[in-house]
């Protein structure tokens, strides 16, 4: 599978809390992710949601989704049409809550990217290309658990499919 | 093979030996949401086309975050949440009942040995009680109040030997924030931290729960004391099961061993506006402050109003300062009302709120003004996280820290108060 969108570089990119992705004071009142999204990292970056365009991927530096277990986190990037989260590491409960919902996260060194690079993700190759910058770098291999959700569509999909988990 | 606690809960709840690493699909004794995530629960409950969960004893919903409702999105939430646990049968723990990291082990929902899965991210407070306890999704807590189990990567084991006793005006929260300014935002991801020493073991539970609270924010899955004396006590007469207490092997693997030696430690704060931004008190002492918070699942336990009560020993907070209080549950709000540090509180200036997470979370309850200063008990300090972006700089740090710092209206070193 390839994957090919924007850069839209997050910065400061490390630590990026899911407060930060999605605040408190909008998420508590609402179960509409669409709406939700027009705050996407707003108390990081307020004209974040300015800049992106459907397929974009959200470039970031390490423990990216840190904090609070709020699944509005990635529901809010998959309303706003975010393609894939490229990062150098990720924080564990919004890693697992990303390939629940279907959305990619990819493992990688970041910081020669720029924003709006075009980038393309070769997940079968494990790679990531800078298209701009025409430079490639390894994607850490996807653990299989996590290939296999994500082929499934997601957790509730995959418990659909094989009639509970089939994972161990 | 000789096993850490989490290896040994994990292979009991899997029935099968696990190491370290492996990923495995493991029952688990208790699921829980609340009023953020578990409409996303009932979403993904239905998307499975379940009619019922797995154990309608063994999933609880709390509205505590955002209680009682400041909105009417809110209340549609509440509602739903209200309507699910009727159609399931489950517990629910309405407005005002409390936190949910107090409400389950004050109810016995929690025990040694127990895996325990929570749709936030500070499930990890039940390790206090020995358990594996952590947070996750809401789709994935879906799952397990659903089928009964979930799947699970085996974490890999950290022990922080913990040494020495705690100076007079420094307690478990200075502890904890030590560590996390030590080993930072991500130096535990995917770990499960085992806590053992002389200074833990020395620890009330009240105290305990403040520690293993705050392992997420060094990344951990997990962070579990022993079960001893003190646990056991604390658990009497809550819960009908069997406490499966659960000890590490000698020879037990760890990724890391640390080793700390508490007994010169002072009072720690976490500056704005990252957990891990620690420093002595002194380092900021005199910096301004216009609201001081104590309470919340990490400290708004007896012990910690008792300890802001003897620190304000009759005095009154400064008159351009507010101090909210939120006990972490109704029965904690008893026990204060009965002990007299409530009226104590109240006399000196305080404000109460409804039991619950106050104003943490940024929904209600004590939003600050633009440009303010906030020092609280909580765990979280990232700009916006009490619900204005403005300008407003959080401090976190231990109840004595808090309300010596509402006497002044700066922050302050609460030792020269006792």
């Amino acid at each position: 599978m390839i994957l090919r969108g924007k850069a839209r570089v997050v910065n400061p990119g490390d630590d990026v809390n899911t407060d930060y992705i999605i605040a408190g004071r909008y998420k508590f009142k609402s179960e509409d992710m669409k709406e939700l999204a027009r705050h996407l990292l707003e108390d990081l970056d307020p004209t974040f949601t300015q800049r992106i365009e459907p397929g974009d991927f959200i470039v970031a530096g390490s423990n990216f989704g840190c904090g609070s277990s709020r699944e509005q986190a990635p529901r809010v990037m998959l309303a706003a049409g975010i393609g894939a989260v490229v990062a150098e590491s990720f924080a564990r409960i919004f890693y697992r809550n990303s390939f629940n919902l279907g959305l990619p996260l990819v493992e990688a060194e970041t910081e020669f990217i720029q924003e709006g690079d075009d980038l393309e993700l070769d997940l079968d190759q494990g790679l990531l290309r800078d298209l701009t910058r025409r430079r490639e770098t390894p994607i850490k291999p996807l653990p299989p658990v996590m290939q296999k959700l994500l082929a499934d569509g997601g957790l509730v999909e995959h418990l659909k499919r094989h009639g509970g988990f089939a994972l161990d | 093979m000789a096993q850490t606690i989490a290896e040994k809960i994990l292979t009991a709840h899997a029935g099968r030996e696990v190491s370290a690493g492996e990923i495995v699909v493991a029952a688990v004794d208790f699921t829980m949401g609340q009023d953020g995530t578990s409409m996303m629960i009932i979403d993904e409950l239905e998307r499975l086309g379940a009619e019922k969960v797995f154990d309608r004893e063994r999933f609880a919903m709390v509205l505590d975050h955002s209680a009682p409702s400041p909105a009417a999105g809110t209340s549609r939430i509440h509602q739903k949440m209200r309507r699910a646990a009727e159609k399931y049968g489950s517990v629910l723990y309405d407005i005002g009942e409390g936190v949910c990291h107090q409400l389950l082990p004050e109810r016995g929902h929690v025990l040694p040995g127990d895996l325990i899965v929570g749709a936030d991210s500070h499930t990890c407070t039940y390790g206090a009680l020995n358990a594996a306890a952590t947070g996750l999704g809401s789709t994935d807590l879906a799952a397990a109040a659903y089928t009964g189990k979930l799947w699970f990567k085996v974490p890999e084991s950290m022990r922080f030997v913990c040494r020495g006793k705690l100076a007079k005006g420094v307690y478990s929260k200075d502890l904890v924030l030590h560590l996390v300014g030590d080993i930072g935002a991500d130096g535990a991801t995917y770990r499960s931290i085992e806590f053992v020493g002389e200074t833990v073991a020395a620890l009330s539970m009240d105290a305990r729960f403040t520690v293993c609270n705050m392992v997420v924010e060094m990344g951990a899955k997990f962070g579990i004391m022993e079960a001893d004396e003190t646990t056991l006590a604390w658990l009497t007469g809550r819960s009908p099961r069997a406490a499966r207490p659960t000890a590490a092997d000698q020879g037990a693997r760890y990724v890391e061993t640390r080793e700390y030696d508490f007994s010169g430690l002072g009072p720690q704060i976490a500056r704005p506006h990252a957990v891990d931004n620690v420093a002595p008190v002194e380092e900021v002492a005199g910096t301004p402050v216009q609201q001081g918070v104590i309470g919340t699942c990490t400290n708004g336990r007896v012990e910690d109003f008792e300890a802001a009560a003897q620190v304000l020993g009759g005095r009154r907070i400064d008159r351009h300062t507010r101090l909210i209080c939120v006990p972490s549950s109704k029965a904690v709000l008893i026990e204060l009302i009965e002990r007299g540090s409530h009226r104590a509180l109240l006399d000196a200036g305080a404000v109460f709120v409804t039991p619950g997470c106050g104003p943490c979370v940024g929904t209600h309850a004590g939003i600050p003004g633009d440009y303010e200063n906030v020092v609280s008990t909580a765990n979280r300090n990232f700009t916006g996280r009490m619900g204005n972006p403005e300008g407003v700089n959080i401090y976190l740090a231990s109840p004595a820290t808090v309300a010596a710092s509402v006497i002044e209206g700066c922050i302050a070193d609460p030792r020269k108060y006792l």
